[in-house]
């Protein structure tokens, strides 16, 4: 929980005309290609030994109990992971570390899902544009 | 830690003179009060004691009142016997039942606000849906009171009901019943008079207002009435709908016909006596205690200053003079209502939220809604509801943890 000041991207879901407001931000960094990844794209060439991944990630959250809940988990799962890997994080997936999550919260995984979706789509939109 | 509870709105404990009224008729007095014999004598002798204990508070007479398993079922009872019979009604003059007698504008109309308890409102928004009645939802004003001209402003030829609640269950507004029920009067008998149109019922759901206002229903000019056990300190499913004699409706639950034939089932004899017993205690209170409102609204107003003072971006949702002695609905901009429940139920505070995510709808309060509160600030509102037990010590201690709360949240939050 909390802010990045410098942080490489940022990104707002939900509105509070629904009641539930997530603001995510991250910081991205490289490192070389882990050893699994290295062999399944042992024909790349070299400037892709490099990944990029999510070096810190915090979250602020307007909302109910499962909302903030469910920003955290998101956010720990997705820390230090690759941004390929990030990309794969599910709702199913937070609403699963969560134990059990009544349906009516499910919207809350949902909107904790696309807010690390939404802040990754952002730093890449930023990085294209700078390249 | 003792807890403190701050939700008396929503149930109360029962008292132990309660408790102790009802203990008799589990296991020993078990008798079915519509039995012949001495065991079902004896309950009925109970049921009708404890009515008429109940009437004489309500001014009316014992066979004015039925009771029912709670709240929901009164309001019910009230607004479905009352359009079914209309309907019945309407059916006769046009000479014997026919499949679809009715044009639009012959169906029966009812009125009633837009901030009703659900009971109340779900039940009118149904039988509109399925094309039984036509409904008009008056709307109060930004401070949470319903305009007795704006009723009869919507009043037409066809309306059967008028169906306006006593206290806001949310809000805690107090509406002008006997104002109301006096212009109902007026204009029926001048419709009498001219034989036009049909006679409007009037009725009340006065649950939140039991415990602190007038419930004569003479002095209200009411037709019907509703009032609950439980959120007087008596015990849960029992509830009662006074109907004055002439009214006529049509019962909803049919069998043994107790209950002057308009509410069948077997009495719940324990559940009565434990009803009275608490109405009882309230008039034994109010006869010693010259203002029996006046500490719960000391500590109700020491709760609204305090919080408005402490917590900033903060308001009172309802009017301020108009409200209930045991209703504190505030809204914090940039916390969330059910956060600050979880919160304060960890600082040991039981308390509610008027807004979403109590009944698992995400939508924001209908009744800050329709007083206009805008939904950031209704996302953020919380319900404290005190009872005539409150304490002092209970209030300082809530208005020491409440600021916290609400600062932590609007930590995490990114809207300020």
């Amino acid at each position: 929980m909390g802010v990045i000041n410098d942080a490489d991207a940022e990104a707002t879901i939900g509105n509070p005309h629904c009641g539930d407001v997530m603001k995510m931000y991250i910081k991205v960094a490289k490192r070389p290609l882990s050893q699994k990844l290295k062999v399944k794209s042992k024909k790349l060439d070299k400037q892709t030994e490099n990944e990029e991944y999510i070096k810190d990630i915090k979250f602020q959250t307007l909302g109910c109990g499962a909302a903030i809940a469910s920003s955290s988990i998101a956010t720990e799962l997705v820390k230090g992971k690759s941004l390929t890997e990030a990309l794969k994080l599910t709702s199913d997936e937070i609403a699963r570390r969560m134990g059990k999550l009544p349906p009516v919260k499910y919207h809350c995984s949902i909107l904790a899902e696309e807010g690390i979706k939404k802040v990754i789509e952002n730093y890449e939109n930023r990085r294209d544009k700078n390249q | 830690m003792k807890r403190i509870y701050l939700d008396n709105a929503a149930t109360t404990p029962v008292k132990p003179e309660v408790f102790e009224a009802m203990k008799p008729y589990f296991s020993r007095d078990f008798g079915n009060a519509s039995s012949i014999h001495s065991d079902g004598q004896q309950a009925r002798a109970a049921v009708e004691q404890a009515r008429h204990e109940i009437v004489e508070v309500l001014n009316c007479k014992d066979s004015e009142v039925v009771f029912t398993s709670g709240g929901s079922e009164s309001d019910n009872l009230a607004i479905r016997g009352i359009v079914e019979s209309a309907v019945g009604t309407r059916r006769l003059a046009l000479g014997g039942w026919q499949k679809n007698p009715q044009t639009a504008d012959q169906l029966p109309h009812v009125i009633t606000s837009a901030f009703e308890h659900h009971a109340v409102l779900k039940t009118v928004q149904m039988l509109e849906k399925s094309g039984e009645i036509k409904a008009t939802y008056v709307k109060p004003d930004k401070e949470g009171l319903i305009a007795a001209e704006d009723v009869k402003a919507a009043i037409r030829e066809n309306t059967v009901l008028v169906s306006i609640m006593y206290v806001n269950n949310e809000i805690g507004t107090i509406q002008s019943i006997r104002e109301i029920g006096k212009m109902l009067e007026k204009l029926n008998s001048a419709r009498s008079e001219a034989s036009t149109g049909r006679r409007i019922y009037f009725h009340c759901d006065a649950i939140q207002a039991a415990e602190y206002l007038n419930l004569d229903t003479k002095y209200l000019h009411v037709d019907l009435m509703t009032l609950s056990a439980h959120k007087i300190f008596g015990p849960k499913g029992i509830g009662l709908l006074f109907m004055k004699s002439g009214v006529k409706i049509t019962p909803q639950i049919t069998g043994g016909e107790q209950e002057w034939r308009l509410r069948s089932g077997t009495e719940n004899v324990a559940g009565i006596v434990g009803f009275a017993k608490a109405m009882e205690i309230i008039q034994n209170a109010k006869c010693k205690i010259r203002n029996y409102n006046s500490k719960t609204e000391k500590l109700r107003d020491k709760l609204i200053d305090g919080i408005l003072d402490r917590i900033p971006k903060s308001r009172l949702n309802g009017s301020r003079e108009r409200r209930s002695p045991a209703n504190v609905n505030v809204s914090f901009f940039g916390a969330e209502g059910e956060s600050i429940l979880i919160n304060l139920d960890l600082a040991g505070i039981s308390a509610s939220s008027g807004s979403a995510c109590t009944s698992g709808a995400l939508e924001p309060s209908h009744v800050l809604e329709a007083i206009g509160v805008k939904p950031e600030w209704s996302h953020g509102s919380v319900r404290f509801s005190l009872s005539p037990e409150t304490k002092e010590k209970e209030i300082d201690y809530l208005l020491e943890e409440l600021p916290k709360i609400i600062e932590k949240l609007r930590k995490m939050s990114p809207i300020k």
